[in-house]
Order: C-alpha cells, then structure tokens, then sequence
C-alpha cells in the first residue's frame, strides 16, 4: 500500500510513489534512466502540450489497483495520469518499442536529415531519437516535402523542412506572450508553421521558441552558422535582467560568447524562459557572472570534443570567487594535462 | 413490410413544415418528456430502449447520457454532430433535409433528459441548404413555444443554436468538433478527459449523432421496451442506412436491424439487386473507415451463419473476418471494379483530411497514399504490399484520435482479401490500366433472394 495521499505505479518492474494527478511520463522522470519514455511534443513547463508525436507511448498493463484490466491501446504516457497499482511497460514491452519505432520512421520520412548544415545537430532530439530507436535505412522512397525557409522576426528563422510540428512553439507563444502571432495552418501533411502573411515575431520573449523546438526548425539567426555546437563550451551565468530571471548558459567559443540560451535540464527543457535582450543583444562576457560550466550529460557529443579540457575564460582567471566555483572542473582539467 | 420509426411520415408533402408535422403527431415526446416526466424518467427510457449511436462507434446512447457529470452551478450542453462527411453516408442529411423537425424535436427531449439549457447542432459548412431548413424549422418551433423560455409552462427553457462547420471531416470527431464549435482550429483533444466531464467550454457535454438524437423522439412516444422489441439482441430499433453503389435503387433506407445482409442487397424492397445483373464482389457495410468485406464474407459470417445488419453480426469475426456496422454507409462493388483504386480513393481521402496534429496519422495517411498510387499506376513492386501493410500497423491504435484507425482499417481490410489483387496490379502494370481484375477467385456467386 503506498504512502498516504500517494498513488504506487510500477513501470518496467520499479516502483515508485508519486503524487495523484502526475503523468507516467514524469513518474517515470522520477525513477530516471533508460525506462523514462523519450518525448517530442510535451514540455513540462507548457500547459496543454504534449500527446502528440506519440513517441512516449507506453504500455498500461495493469490499469490500477481497483480496475486491473490492462488498457486496450497503448497510451501516450505525457498524457496518461497515474492510477494507483498501475503497472507500466516501457523499454520491457516489444509492442512499445516496435510501435516506437514506426513513430521515428514516420517522424523521419519527410525530414530532409540535413544533420550536416543544420545548427540543431549535436543537441538534436530527433538525432538522439533515431539513434535509439530508429532504421538505418528509409523505406521512404518518394520526394519530401519541402518549404522555402522563412524569416519571422529579425532574429528567427524557421526552416519548416526540418519541423515535426511539436506545437510547442505555439504554446510558448500562447502561455508567455500577450498575443501570438504565428500557429499552425493547413491540415494533414500539409500543415506548417506559418505567422499571418508573413508577420514578424515581434515580443520579448519570443526568442524561446528556439529553446523549446526540440529539432532545428526554429533557429537563432544571431547564430546560425557560426559554429558546432561540439565545438562551444557551456557555462552557466547570469545577469541582473529587468524583464527575466537572468539565469542563462552561455556558449562559448574562445573568448567570444556565440550564443546564449536558456539552462535546460537533462530532458533538455529550460529551467527558466529568458528575454530576447539577454538571449540575442547581450553576448559580451562583462555583461554576465559566470557561475560554473554546465553540466553536460557524458554521452552527449558536446562532451566528447574539447569541453573535458576546460579553458576557463579569463573572467575567471581572475576571480577567485569564480575559482572558487569551478573547482572541480578546473581540477579535473589539471588532471586531464 | 419494415417497421418504420423515423421515416414514417417522409413522403407526406410539406412534412419539412411545422404545422404539418405537427398535424401528424409532432412534437408529442416534447409533450409527454416536459409534462409527464422527470429528466432521469427520460434517461432511463433511453437506456432500456438499448439504442446505440448511430454516428459510428455503436456506444449505448442511455450510458452516455448517465456518464454526464452534473456539478452545481455549471451548465451542461447537448452537441448534435450533423458533421456528416463518412465516403458512402449520408443519412444524416436526407433527414435534416426531409424532416427536420424530428432531430429539432429529438433535440428538446434530449436537452431536456440531460438539464442543458442550451444546445448546438454543428453541421457540416457543405450542407448550407440543410441549415436554412433547420434555422427555419427552429423559428417555426420556437414561435409554437416548443423553444425559448418557459416551454408549455414547464419550468424549462431551451435555446438551440446551429453552427457551420468549416468543412472538415475531422470535425465530426467529438473533440474536434467541439475544439471548433469553440471557434478554435478542429483539432482532435487528448482524451481524457472525455467531453461528459469537460466538454464544450470546459463544461460537461454529450456528443450525439443525427440519426441518435432523432431516434430519442419514438422512444419517448412508445417507451424504452417497445423500442427494444425491435431489432436482434444488442442491436435495438432502426438504423438508417444510406446504401450506393453498383446497386439497382441507392439510396437511404430504414431497416430494423437484423434484416440479413443478402436481404438487404438483393429484396426489391432495399437495394434491389446488384445493377445489370452483375454479380457481388465487395461490400463496405458501414462507411468508408470499416474493413472492406468480399462477397463470400459479407454475406456470411466465417462460421457459416448469415450475416445479419446488426452491431454483431457485422462485426463477428473481429477484423480479421468481420467489419463493422459503422456510420450505416452501405457501399456495394460489383465485379467491374477495382479494390486498389477503391483503397486508393479511401486513403486519398482520409490523407487529405488528417488534421495533421499526431505523426503516424499525418505522415502515414501520405505514404499510403503514394504507395497506393504508384500500385494503382505502376511502378511498385512487391515489397510496398507488404511496406504497406507495416505503415497501416503503425497508424493503427497509435493515433489520437479514430481517423488514423479509419484509415488504416479499409487498407489493412483490402490487403487481407484481395492480395491477389494488388499483386496482379503489380505484375502487370500495363494490362491493370486497361481492365480490371475482376471477381476475386473466393468471391461467391449467389442467386438472387426471391
């Protein structure tokens, strides 16, 4: 029996307890690992999202505790919300895998996998999601669809051939902009990301739908082209911001900082939205207090270039306070030499 | 001859207007619901009546209704779903446009059986002719005092409000429809929770058909269990089906379920036989989304039993050699025609309907569609049957919504019979442009009923 007021599921054989009313999805986020069902579209910090790329389908074996009978589909676990006794079958299940598979495949056919030239890569869920659980090879062998790549906004591109319509970037600009200016129109395969006769993006904190597009349909002109992402160094800092919280990484390559984004976590989702000012004017090291690198996950492939041997940019040379917060990863750098 | 409940008065000219429906015995439910009985009194009728929707999924219409959560202070709404769009329905349309003021007066009753003060009837954007009729059938109503404030001196007041559609078929999906009626893209919702406990505005609402909602009108008038008499089983009352194809008299008629499929094809009384004498290849007995039968199978069950028109006769066998009662689109092939262009056609439809919100249905609608074309006009070879049938399973059950099922239903349905079919288009790509394939080697030839 779990814990008063708390509901047990157990997914893929490990129990957890969690509050009534939480998702497979974040039930499984709190187990961690290989078990925690990839997602696209959801986004915790977006009311409303999630559900649709049906890459976190999982298996409901066991409906709960009162009601045992499996469910009869499998469910969208960023959807689906626990019941108590539940038991889940993610990575244990071959229906979920091989149905997970025909979503990648599916996600995949009309995407121009131009990994080479897009910006995105390296930090790319899609990549990550293909590498998992993707063919090797296409059964798609007709002609893609394709868009012209569009500015909205002086800062934005949107390259629609790339996009997998996650719609997180209509919630973003739904949940934190007075007033949204682009949505999806059209239908089917059809549909695409599209401002009303090509109207700018214009507000503060547009800037994020770069951070919440999981692949790199949306990208930050500021940056595009200028490096690898492999190539530059995170490090996390702030600012005093009068319009955000402040709370950035920026990416850094030599001395010079190449782009600035919000901090996102290991499902790689932003702790905090950040204004365009910090994200797209303001890339001079004196503008921030560094605080530390950011933690990279050690398969990433920004890990696996140069980020082990950490050059601490000056700034932090000649603080001892920064010294003081980068410690460990300046020792592990002296340990490396 | 059949019991009819709906169509009973549909060749009386002038029915369409209030004052003759009305003469002919119109408008009674509304009299006996409001004076006679309690809402549950209503609810309760509609349950014992065992009617199923009639939209598609054949959900009892009575547990429906009991699942409507009543909450203090927050209305309820009824939402009629005249968004009729199935390929091979159109049953919904023929009663709105010949008697409307049966689905105005089902429409009374059953706002009345659930508490909502206001109701909506969402019909399709193409059907402009059948929204004047209903708009002007409304009027009449309202100036009789069957709507507005206070109606016969119940107590009760009700408004009824049509909206257009914009011409999707997406939008006859519940959650879709009501995503629309709000004004907002018709996308499908992500359930649940499902429209009983949030539904229209966030308040609790019942989705019903046409055809349901109308039905609620003969069993107010002669109870729950005379209607229950009728029909076989599950399947209660009488079912409108809208029967084309290579038939002798298309057209919608109402059966008592049960009448056997053989019956209902070849009995002048229906169908009529198939056209020129030809003989039976294919059946889609409910609307384009249900698996597509061959003859041998459509006129009995695997076991050997007839097939009969009712919920489980049709659906015996599962998939694999059943189909299912749908939205009543009878659609008849006969031996001239060509299951891959048909599969094309479906799959065609349902690409260009997709609302383009889950991946496998978005992009798997498509690849069907290409796969299907290049089948149908050469330059496939064997390996797209079978791609083909891998993209259908991965649409399958793995969609937000019911339309990726539909679509991949009649495909999966047309691979599993006629796969000597798809085959012979493959090989002879040149010869399948100039004549068809013909009768499907297991398809029987049946003689005519007398």
């Amino acid at each position: 029996m779990a814990e008063e007021g708390k509901f047990k599921v157990t997914i893929d054989g490990i129990p957890v307890e969690v509050a009534p009313g939480t998702t497979i999805l974040n039930a499984a986020r709190l187990i961690g690992g290989d078990i925690v069902p990839p997602a696209m579209c959801y986004y915790s910090k977006l009311e409303g999202s999630g559900g649709k790329c049906r890459t976190c389908l999982v298996k409901v074996s066991k409906g709960s505790e009162k009601d045992p009978r499996p469910m009869p589909k499998l469910v969208a676990s960023c959807r689906t919300t626990v019941m108590d006794g539940m038991e889940v079958s993610n990575i244990t299940s071959d229906e979920v895998l091989e149905a997970r598979k025909g979503v990648v495949e599916m996600l995949l056919i009309n995407h121009p996998l131009d990994c080479p030239v897009c910006d995105q890569a390296g930090e790319c869920k899609l990549q990550d999601l293909s590498y998992e659980h993707g063919t090797e090879q296409t059964r798609f062998a007709f002609e893609r669809r394709t868009f012209e790549r569009v500015d909205i906004g002086d800062k934005i591109q949107l390259h629609m051939n790339r996009c997998i319509l996650c719609y997180r970037c209509v919630y973003v600009a739904d949940q934190l902009t007075t007033k949204r200016e682009h949505g999806v129109l059209s239908r089917g395969d059809y549909s695409e990301i599209a401002t009303f006769i090509e109207a700018a993006l214009d507000n503060d904190f547009i800037g994020n739908v770069i951070d919440v597009c999981p692949v790199g349909a949306l990208t930050d002109k500021t940056f595009r082209f200028k490096n690898r992402v492999w190539f530059t160094k995170p490090v996390d800092a702030h600012r005093d911001c009068p319009t955000c919280s402040g709370n950035v990484t920026l990416w850094y390559k030599g001395d010079d900082v190449l782009r600035v984004t919000g901090r996102k976590d290991e499902y790689n989702e932003v702790d905090e939205f950040i204004c365009n000012t910090c994200r797209f004017d303001t890339k001079r090291t004196q503008d921030w207090i560094l605080e530390a690198p950011t933690k990279v996950d050690n398969e990433s492939v920004i890990t696996a270039n140069h980020y082990l041997n950490f050059n601490p940019p000056p700034v932090i040379k000649n603080s001892s306070e920064l010294q003081a917060a980068n410690e460990e990863q300046l020792a592990r750098t002296e340990r490396l030499k | 001859m059949t019991r009819k409940l709906l169509l009973t008065h549909i060749d009386v000219p002038g029915i369409e207007s209030f004052d003759i429906y009305r003469q002919k015995g119109g408008y009674r439910s509304v009299e006996k619901a409001l004076k006679t009985m309690s809402p549950e009194d209503v609810v309760e009728e509609v349950k014992k009546s065992g009617l199923r929707g009639r939209g598609g999924a054949g959900f009892p219409t009575g547990m429906k209704w009991g699942f409507l959560a009543k909450p203090e202070g927050v209305p309820r709404y009824l939402v009629c779903n005249g968004d009729e769009s199935e390929p091979g329905t159109f049953k919904d349309r023929f009663l709105m446009t010949k008697i409307p003021h049966a689905l105005i007066e089902g429409m009374i009753v059953s706002s009345y059986a659930l508490g909502a003060e206001v109701s909506y009837i969402y019909v399709r954007g193409e059907m402009m002719p059948q929204i004047r009729i209903l708009e002007k059938a409304i009027a009449e109503a309202k100036a009789a005092g069957f709507l507005g404030k206070n109606i016969l001196n119940s107590g009760y007041d009700l408004e009824i409000y049509i909206q257009p559609g914009g011409g999707a078929y997406i939008c006859g999906e519940e959650t879709a429809l009501l995503e629309s009626l709000e004004g907002k893209r018709g996308n499908p919702r992500i359930k649940p929770p499902f429209p009983a406990v949030s539904g229209l505005y966030g308040c609790p609402t019942v989705v019903n058909n046409v055809e349901s909602i109308a039905a609620t009108v003969p069993i107010i008038n002669d109870g729950g269990e005379e209607y229950a008499k009728i029909g076989i089983d599950r399947s209660t009352g009488t079912k409108l089906i809208s029967a084309s194809g290579n038939i002798n008299r298309p057209g919608v008629y109402e059966i008592e379920l049960g009448v056997s499929v053989e019956e209902f094809i070849y009995s002048e009384e229906y169908c009529g036989g198939i056209a020129g004498g030809k003989r039976l290849k294919a059946l889609v007995a409910g609307g384009s989304s249900v698996p597509v039968l061959p003859a041998n199978l459509a006129l009995k069950t695997a076991k050997g039993e007839l097939r009969l028109m009712t919920y489980e006769s049709l659906a015996d066998g599962g998939f694999v050699t059943g189909s299912s009662m749908g939205s009543g689109g009878f659609i008849v092939y006969d031996e001239d025609q060509c299951i891959v262009r048909n599969t094309l056609n479906f799959t065609r439809f349902y690409h260009h309907e997709s609302c383009g919100q889950c991946s496998p249905c978005r992009e798997g609608t498509g690849w069907m569609e290409k796969l299907l074309q290049r089948i149908e006009y050469g330059g496939a070879n064997m390996a797209d049957i079978n791609l083909l049938w891998d993209i259908q399973k991965n649409i399958d059950g793995n969609t937000i919504c019911p339309l990726g099922d539909a679509s991949a239903w009649p495909v999966a349905s047309a691979i599993r019979h006629f796969r000597d079919e798809f085959e012979w288009h493959i090989l002879n790509p040149e010869e399948s442009q100039n004549r068809n394939f013909g009768l499907a080697h297991y398809a029987d030839p049946l003689v005519p009923v007398s």
